[in-house]
Order: C-alpha cells, then sequence, then structure tokens
C-alpha cells in the first residue's frame, strides 16, 4: 500500500521540483533526471578513481552490489581491497576506518542503517570527532561515515530512529543530509575530499527518487559547500526550514498553501552542522513567521536548535511563535496507519502554517 | 639461557591469590582453582600455544619462557641475550618509566597534576621490551596508562610533563590531558580513555600499513603496529572483532595485553570466565603466548618473534604479558582490595632490579655506570618538571582552535572562497 503511495508522490515530486529548481539558476536546456541512488554511486566512483587512499568499507558494500546497491560495480572496479565487505562488527570496521584515517588514508564507511551506527557510536564521537582536538592538529580525521538514516516504510522501531539531532550536538563532526540526487553527488563527493569526519545521513525512501539534474552537477569535479543550505522555493510570507525527505513534504505543502494564499519560502537545510544560520536567520527577517520540519523525536531535535537561533538573532521580527514539526515522541510503531501517524505529513505542514499565519485551524489530535 | 635473570619461577610457588580474607569479598574458594592453574601456568599448556608458532623458522637460540630456559640449562655457557648498549638503552629507558611516573605522583599531591592520572610502575618492561624494538614509523596505540609508552616511544619528557601540567608546550598543546598523548612525528596514536577503543584504531594503522603496500604500491611498507591494553579490555567485544578481522585480513599487528590482574577494583578471576587470555589468539587463527611481563628480556624475545611475524607480513600474534602495577589504578584510588601479599610478591620482582641483576651479574655494566644513569634521568625529569612549570597556559583564543582540521569548518579555504568553487580543487582525473 505504501509502494503506490510512494509511486504517486515521485511522479507529483516530478512536476514540482523542476520549476523550482529552473527558477533559481540557468543551467543548459537538456536536463537529465537521475535517482538518488545513482547519484551516490556516481560520486562513489569518482572519488575513488580520482584519489587512490579513498576506499569503501561496510556491510554487503562489496559482492552485494551494497545494500541498498548504492555501491554497484564498485568492486568490480576497484577490487576487494578498496572495497571491503566487513563482518558484522560496526564497532570493530569503524574504529579501524579511524585508525586507517589517523595515518592519511580515506575511508568511507557505510552503516546498513544509522540504527547501526550506535554499535560504533564510540568511535564516531570519541576517536573520529575529537581526535583532532585532542592531539591538538595532529591527528586529523578524514573519514565520511554514511548510510541511510530516519524512517523507512514499516521497518519498525529498531530501524527507524533519526541520528540528526544526536551527532549534529556533538562538535568535531559535520552532519550533512542531502535530499536531491543534486545534493547527494555534492555533498557526498565534498565529504570525501574534507579533511574531517562527517556524518553522511541518506535516506532510504529516496533513492529511488528520480531528480532532474544539469550538465554542472554531472561534472566530476562538481561539489556542494559544507554549511550552506539551500532555498528550494522563494517566498514572502513564511520560512519552512527542512532536511532529507521532508523537504520533498514541505514543497508540496507550499503548493497546496498557494491556493490559499500563502506564499511559502522552503529552505532545504543540506548542513545540520554546521548549521547554516545565516540563511535562515535572514529568510526569518524577511516572512517572519518560521515552521521547522524535521522526521526525528521532537526533544533536543534540530527544530529545537533553529529556533533558539531565530530567537537568538531575530527576536524582533518574529510575528508568530515559531512552530516545529517533528516525528511522533513514540519509538516508531509497525502498523502502517500508525506509521503514518508517526512521522510528519504533509497535511501537518501546510495546518502548522496556517496556524503560524493566523489562519484559524485547529491543532491536530495530540499523541 | 638467562639463568641468571630466571624470573620467579611462579611454576614452583602456589601463591595465595584468595585475597577473600583480608577483604570484604564473598570469598569464593572456588576461585582457588583457576587461582592456581592461572599462575602457575603449567609447562604443557604453553608449550601447546608455542607450538602454534613455527619453532622451527626460530634460530633456536632463545626462547622466552622458563620451562624451555629449563631444558637449556645444561648447556655450559650461557649465551647473552643482549649487548652492553642495549642492555643500557633498555635500562635507561625503564627508569626513565620509573622516574617519570613517582615524579607524576609528586606533582599531583602538590597540585600541579590535575584529573586522571594512571600510573604504570612495575610494568615497564612491557612497554620497554615491544616498543624499543620499533622503527619511528611504527605506530603504537596505547590507553589511559599512557605516560610511558610515550616516551618510550620517543616523545620527549618535556613534552609529556607539560601535557600533564596542561601547558601549551604539550604534544598535544594542553589539550588532550593525561589519558590523551598524541605524537605524529613518533607514531604515537593515543591515548584513549575507553577501554578497547584503542584496538580497532591499531587494527586501522595496521590496515593502512597493508592498503600501502598493496593498493598504493609502496612495495616496501611494513609498518608494524602495536596494540596496548589490560586484562579488563580482553572481555571487551572489540577485542574479539579485531582479533577476527585481523586474522583475517593478516594485518601487521601485535595484540599486547598488560595483564596486571586488575581492573580497577575488579580481578581478572573474577571477570573472566577462562582468565588465561593467550589462548583467546588460537580461537581466532594467530598465536597466543603468555609470557613473563616483569622480565623485560623474556619480553624483548617474544616481540622480536612476534614484530617479525608482522613484518614479514605473517599477520597478528596476541601476547600477554603477566605483569603487575605497583601503584593503584589511578591516583585517585585508595587500592584497598589487593593483598599486601599479592603486592610484595610482585614487588620482589621489580623488573628494574631484575635488570640491574643480569647487567652486573654478567659484567655487561658496572654499579656506577647503572647510578650515572640513574642520575641523569633524576636530572631529565627534573628539567622536565621546571620546563612545564615555566611553561605558559594555552591562551583563550586556543579554546575554539582545533576542533576541525578545515579550519573554518565550512570547506572554506586559506583565501576565505568555498574550496569547491576553486575550479583546481579536483586533483586527479576521474574515469567514470
Amino acid at each position: 500500500m505504501l509502494g503506490v503511495v510512494r509511486k504517486k508522490m515521485l511522479g507529483q515530486s516530478l512536476l514540482k521540483i523542476r520549476p523550482a529548481v529552473s527558477m533559481l539558476r540557468s543551467y543548459s536546456s537538456a536536463a537529465k533526471q537521475m535517482t538518488v541512488r545513482d547519484a551516490l554511486n556516481s560520486a562513489l566512483d569518482e572519488e575513488m578513481s580520482a584519489d587512490q587512499k579513498v576506499f569503501l568499507m561496510g556491510e554487503e558494500v562489496g559482492e552485494y552490489q551494497g545494500a541498498y546497491k548504492i555501491s554497484k560495480g564498485l568492486l568490480e572496479k576497484y577490487g576487494p581491497e578498496r572495497v571491503l565487505d566487513t563482518p558484522i562488527t560496526e564497532a570493530g570496521f569503524a574504529g579501524i576506518a579511524v585508525g586507517a584515517a589517523y595515518h592519511g588514508l580515506k575511508p568511507v564507511v557505510e552503516f546498513m542503517t544509522f540504527n547501526f551506527s550506535m554499535q560504533a557510536i564510540d568511535h564516531i564521537i570519541n576517536s573520529a570527532a575529537k581526535s583532532n582536538y585532542m592531539s591538538a592538529g595532529q591527528m586529523s580525521v578524514p573519514i565520511v561515515f554514511r548510510g541511510p538514516n530516519g524512517a523507512a516504510a514499516g521497518v519498525g522501531a529498531q530501524h527507524s530512529q533519526c541520528y540528526a539531532a544526536w551527532y549534529a550536538s556533538c562538535p568535531g563532526l559535520k552532519v550533512l543530509t542531502p535530499y536531491s540526487s543534486e545534493d547527494a553527488r555534492g555533498l557526498l563527493k565534498a565529504a570525501i575530499r574534507d579533511p574531517d569526519p562527517v556524518v553522511f545521513l541518506e535516506n532510504e525512501l529516496l533513492y529511488g527518487e528520480s531528480f532532474s539534474v544539469s550538465d554542472e552537477v554531472l561534472d566530476s569535479s562538481f561539489c556542494l559547500p559544507i554549511g550552506k543550505a539551500k532555498i528550494e522555493r522563494v517566498g514572502r510570507d513564511v520560512t519552512i526550514t527542512a532536511f532529507s525527505k521532508m523537504v520533498g513534504h514541505a514543497l508540496k505543502a507550499a503548493e497546496i498553501l498557494e491556493k490559499d494564499g500563502i506564499d511559502a519560502e522552503v529552505i532545504n537545510l543540506r548542513s545540520i552542522r554546521p548549521l547554516d544560520r545565516s540563511t535562515i536567520n535572514a529568510s526569518v527577517r524577511k516572512t517572519n513567521r518560521l515552521i521547522t520540519v524535521e522526521e526525528g523525536f521532537p526533544q533536543h531535535g534540530v527544530g529545537a536548535e533553529i529556533c533558539a537561533s531565530v530567537v537568538e538573532e531575530s527576536f524582533a521580527y518574529l510575528d508568530a511563535p515559531v512552530e516545529r514539526i517533528a516525528g511522533a515522541d513514540v519509538p516508531m510503531p509497525y502498523a502502517a496507519n500508525l506509521e503514518r501517524l508517526a512521522v510528519p505529513q504533509v497535511e501537518d505542514i501546510v495546518r502548522a502554517v496556517k496556524r503560524a499565519c493566523y489562519r484559524s485551524v485547529p491543532l491536530a489530535a495530540a499523541a | 639461557m638467562s639463568t641468571a635473570f630466571s624470573a620467579a619461577n611462579f611454576s614452583t610457588q602456589s601463591f595465595p591469590l584468595n585475597h577473600t580474607s583480608t577483604t570484604t569479598h564473598d570469598s569464593p574458594l572456588v576461585f582457588a582453582k583457576p587461582t592456581s592453574q592461572f599462575l602457575r601456568s603449567t609447562p604443557k599448556l604453553r608449550l601447546s600455544s608455542f607450538s602454534k608458532l613455527n619453532l622451527s623458522r626460530r634460530s633456536g637460540t632463545v626462547v622466552a619462557v622458563s620451562d624451555v630456559v629449563k631444558q637449556k640449562k645444561s648447556k655450559s655457557t650461557p649465551t647473552l641475550l643482549i649487548t652492553k648498549e642495549e642492555g643500557l638503552e633498555l635500562y635507561e629507558d625503564m627508569v626513565l618509566g620509573r622516574a617519570f611516573e613517582d615524579m607524576c605522583a609528586q606533582m599531583y599531591y602538590r597540585g600541579k597534576m590535575f584529573g586522571f592520572v594512571h600510573l604504570y610502575n612495575g610494568q615497564e618492561a612491557v612497554s620497554t621490551g615491544f616498543i624499543k624494538l620499533l622503527k619511528q614509523q611504527d605506530s603504537v596505540v596505547s590507553t589511559y596508562r599512557d605516560h610511558v609508552h610515550a616516551l618510550s616511544k620517543g616523545v620527549p619528557a618535556r613534552a609529556v610533563m607539560s601535557e600533564l601540567f596542561g601547558k601549551t608546550t604539550g604534544c598535544c598543546r594542553g589539550q588532550g590531558g593525561s589519558m590523551h598523548m598524541f605524537s605524529r612525528e613518533h607514531n604515537l596514536l593515543g591515548g584513549f580513555a575507553f577501554i578497547g577503543e584503542g584496538i580497532p584504531i591499531a587494527t586501522g594503522a595496521a590496515f593502512t600499513s597493508k592498503y600501502k603496500r598493496e593498493v598504493l604500491k609502496e612495495a616496501d611498507c611494513d609498518h608494524v603496529t602495536l596494540a596496548f591494553f589490560g586484562d579488563g579490555t580482553c572481555n571487551n567485544g572489540q577485542f574479539f572483532e579485531c582479533l577476527n578481522m585481523a586474522s583475517l585480513w593478516k594485518l601487521p599487528i601485535v595484540f599486547v595485553v598488560e595483564n596486571n590482574l586488575w581492573a580497577i577494583g575488579m580481578s581478572h578471576l573474577r571477570a573472566t570466565s577462562d582468565p588465561q587470555i593467550y589462548k583467546k589468539g588460537p580461537a581466532f587463527g594467530m598465536p597466543g603466548i603468555h609470557v613473563d611481563g616483569m622480565d623485560v628480556l623474556k619480553v624483548r624475545e617474544v616481540a622480536k618473534e612476534a614484530i617479525g611475524r608482522a613484518r614479514r607480513g605473517e599477520g597478528p600474534t596476541l601476547v600477554e604479558c603477566e605483569t603487575y602495577r605497583f601503584r593503584g589504578h589511578s591516583l585517585a584510588d585508595p587500592d584497598e582490595l589487593r593483598d599486601p601479599a599479592e603486592k610484595a610478591h610482585y614487588a620482589a620482582r621489580d623488573p628494574i632490579t631484575a635488570l640491574k641483576k643480569y647487567l652486573t651479574e654478567n659484567n655487561l655494566a658496572s654499579e656506577s655506570e647503572l647510578k650515572a644513569i640513574d642520575k641523569k634521568i633524576d636530572e631529565v625529569v627534573e628539567d622536565a618538571v621546571e620546563f612545564a612549570d615555566e611553561s605558559p597556559v594555552p591562551p583563550r583564543s586556543q579554546l575554539l582552535e582545533n576542533v576541525f582540521a578545515d579550519p573554518k569548518g565550512f570547506g572554506i579555504g586559506s583565501d576565505g572562497r568555498y574550496r569547491c568553487e576553486d575550479p583546481k580543487f579536483t586533483q586527479g582525473t576521474a574515469h567514470v
């Protein structure tokens, strides 16, 4: 059932995205379609080809062609010394990758989902993030931890958590959350070339989604800056910030709101740490209203940080309280209808925007 | 063989490790059995683990375990294990370790040092025995008990002492502290507070050595990595994960267990189902060796073989060194749980005294030469303290430095522009 929903969303998103992109920049008119999966695969391929020190390590990345087929074809091309299938030992192989990074290699560690990164979180935080500081710059760690993050479809509580807020609270890490294929390619290439530990949070449901990409994006030296958000849709009345899958929802909500005369500005955060506070604040100063959307748990989430930042820097510009939309404050249920209630939907965003604009709309039922 | 220097044959002594009499532990006399099995490691057991080492490859002159030593006893002239220079080097290194740690204790109680300080007194033979065989490009990964590993690897005493005082001239500019000693120059990869954390890091460093040889085609890269950790760590999942992967990929690493029988106040025997750690090596397909860690010459012989194996590309080795820490777990530890008789037993086997005895009895060095070394080390340590005292504390601006290798954290280069906008950013050409 959700598969059907997904297909419908795909079709709609294609129509929505193209105009947004072409509004902001002008590329050559023949724009290609590329799935996020192909974007990640091509980024990995190009980076491994350009620099021999880059290698990929994870469960099922080699012979299985990747648990989600992101690393398809890489084992054939680069051999088993550079595409390593590991035993099921997250703590072990994350640490091994950090040790290799200490010596100047550039590992890309794949976690089958970021839920499994909790088994390796000691290495991500304590030996990767903190090392450059503890060693006063002697041990830099040019490593990338990547994998799907957040809820998929019906995978239950232990496979559905969003880790953006947890990793983004730690100094020493860079946390990136791509949405489109352009984001995926540009940010992954930037992450691999970056001399610091990067946590690269993808989304399983986005892997199959197709986005149009310009020739510039397809170039092998295409890179996006880390720490810069992208304004996906310019607007005047309200700012909606989102990352990863929620950007798609926010854009759809913006279409719906347009019919009601509300012109929403949608910001695709792209980078949770460093957070692009200047873009967010500039936008809020323009629109005076803010909605933050995220998939993860609400307490201490990304929305909380954005809200604090706006209150600190642009308090006088706010015309309405900041609204946070987040996942429900429960472990992810399995039943399809409950799961739908636990993750933000387009209607929730529309309702929240209307509330922020003081159009009277009752609050959604509390859990 | 080193008959004059055979460390206490604990195979004859039945050591009463049932400290239960003096403490409030529940008294498991059932521990008596594994206790005796452990300390009185029978010759049979040790020989079986040695057979895993390809004995035929050895030159046949030296084997570092007491039962094989007994066999060689009948030879008329004992072959010396070290030359005079080597002996003096080992002696100096161990004395430096001891004097430094003693000075740390003094400085801590005077308030110059703070936080968690874990001292290495008594275990010097392991550090010296292993690290003095390494080249500068070989890597060492340690735990929070890392001062002496740093000193043996070549980090200057001044840098270590300043780091402990939290001064900006320390090896990590005062940002790491006692438990986080790093040195890029000497390839000391830390200093980790979490036990077991260093083992995968070390395995990764060994992986790099192999990667450099096979992928980056640096044909002569034979760098070896040593991972030092304790008995408590051997129950941790990461230890087993890395034994598996190191053996699977035949990495050039030596896993050195400094089994000092205690993890803070938890006796190794109370925490471990099978206390003989060296047996866990063969379970993963690598040799496991048990050696007397209070005897630097024995440790050195075992280390030569293990490091040689790694350098030749034959894979990892697990070496269990039975050793003892004379002080508590840290300077904040009252150390009430250990039996004074046990402490006395090991104090009598002080590695420095033993080496001194060996050197003088075999006429490798005179008392006066050794005393001169003692004096020299005292001066080095005093100088280190003076230097650290006089060094400045880090300036306020240092607080926010070094979080990222990329200074602004935004992928911004030194010219202030985003690096990705620089057309020269791609190194090499990507062939898709």
